[in-house]
């Protein structure tokens, strides 16, 4: 009798079995199509230009710009970060989407020219200061020499302020 | 000495200032679109189409593809996008004319330019375009024949020259000055 019940028992799981494991297969297979987002839409709108109107992302309103929006939420819910995101917006659009200056030919003058103009100002500076140092010690001295009094007002002085003593 | 000295530094800040203005008025000059193509054309001298051999991404697919690919027929090169409503309006009368152009070696490619590939791809299925389409995926190729909007046209001969200029939506004549060309050469 127990063996029946035993062998019964080893034949319901046997049965149950395949469809136990197909449920945890499509659980498995869940899991990995949900992707958990790893950055957001307005993150990535501040970063990147409407290819069109260019203007901003976030600013923008216009077919192209909603068109956008959407290839991007369509990334972002693949789960890619905000670099991969980019990386994929420069590929279908091209570097002019991140609205940056490009790292060679006439662009390349927006990153030195600020560079050149600071060093530039910088060494104003370290000329001119100098120049100004001797010029305030000169004018201070001339002051000083005026200021010194003769014999006879000293004197005078000195008597005015004994008188309140 | 001194009075030399004295100068020196407006006159260095008025070069540098010089300076700032002439890189300003070049970035802008360099920035805009070149027209060097038009005036070729214009004075029938038909230069060579530029960036020829640069390699493509193809539309459809995963390989790569160049203008030079195409040498020794007649080209129509189209550039285009999903979002250019003129584009949309001229996509059937490309895909009209490019049954008579193959019938003598001749072709319309298409280049998408800042279009997202699932974008453009369900503009060739709603016009049911059938001619090959590359993607312009930095905007290179387009700043080399001058373009900034949308759309443009180029006839290309059998040679790899550039021997007519469409700016704007096409026109029936101008595809037609295409098909002359690949049914006389």
């Amino acid at each position: 009798m127990r063996r029946r019940s035993l062998l019964a028992l080893l034949l319901a799981l046997g049965a149950l079995a395949p469809a136990a494991l197909m449920s945890l297969g499509a659980d498995g297979a869940t899991a990995a199509t949900a992707a958990v987002p790893r950055t957001s839409l307005p993150v990535i709108e501040r970063q990147v230009m409407c290819v069109t109107c260019k203007i901003p992302l976030n600013v923008a309103q216009s077919p192209q710009a909603d068109r956008e929006r959407a290839y991007i939420q369509g990334l972002i819910d693949e789960g890619q970060s905000e670099a991969q995101i980019k990386r994929e917006l420069v590929g279908q659009y091209g570097p002019s989407v991140l609205g940056l200056p490009q790292t060679h030919g006439f662009d390349l003058a927006a990153y030195l020219v600020p560079v050149a103009v600071v060093l530039a100002l910088l060494a104003t500076l370290l000329l001119l200061l100098p120049r100004w140092r001797r010029h305030a010690r000169t004018q201070a001295a001339a002051e000083g020499a005026h200021a010194a009094l003769d014999p006879i007002n000293a004197a005078r002085l000195d008597q005015d302020l004994a008188r309140f003593d | 000495m001194e009075a030399v000295k004295r100068r020196a530094l407006p006159i260095f800040v008025s070069l540098a200032g010089a300076c700032l203005v002439g890189l300003l008025i070049y970035g802008v000059s360099a920035q805009s679109a070149s027209r060097t193509l038009d005036n070729e054309v214009a004075l029938g001298q038909y230069p060579a189409a530029p960036e020829a051999t640069q390699p493509l991404p193809m539309l459809e697919g995963n390989g790569h593809s160049s203008l030079a690919s195409f040498r020794g027929k007649v080209v129509v090169l189209n550039f285009w996008a999903s979002w250019c409503e003129p584009c949309q309006e001229e996509a059937p009368l490309l895909q009209g004319s490019q049954s008579q152009l193959e019938q003598h070696g001749g072709t319309v490619l298409g280049v998408t330019y800042l279009d997202a590939s699932p974008d453009s791809l369900s503009f060739v299925h709603r016009y049911h375009l059938t001619y090959p389409n590359l993607r312009d995926d930095n905007g290179s190729f387009a700043h080399s024949y001058g373009t900034d909007k949308l759309p443009e046209s180029f006839i290309i001969d059998r040679q790899g020259r550039v021997v007519a200029i469409s700016r704007g939506e096409i026109a029936q004549p101008f595809l037609d000055r295409a098909i002359a060309l690949a049914k006389s050469s």
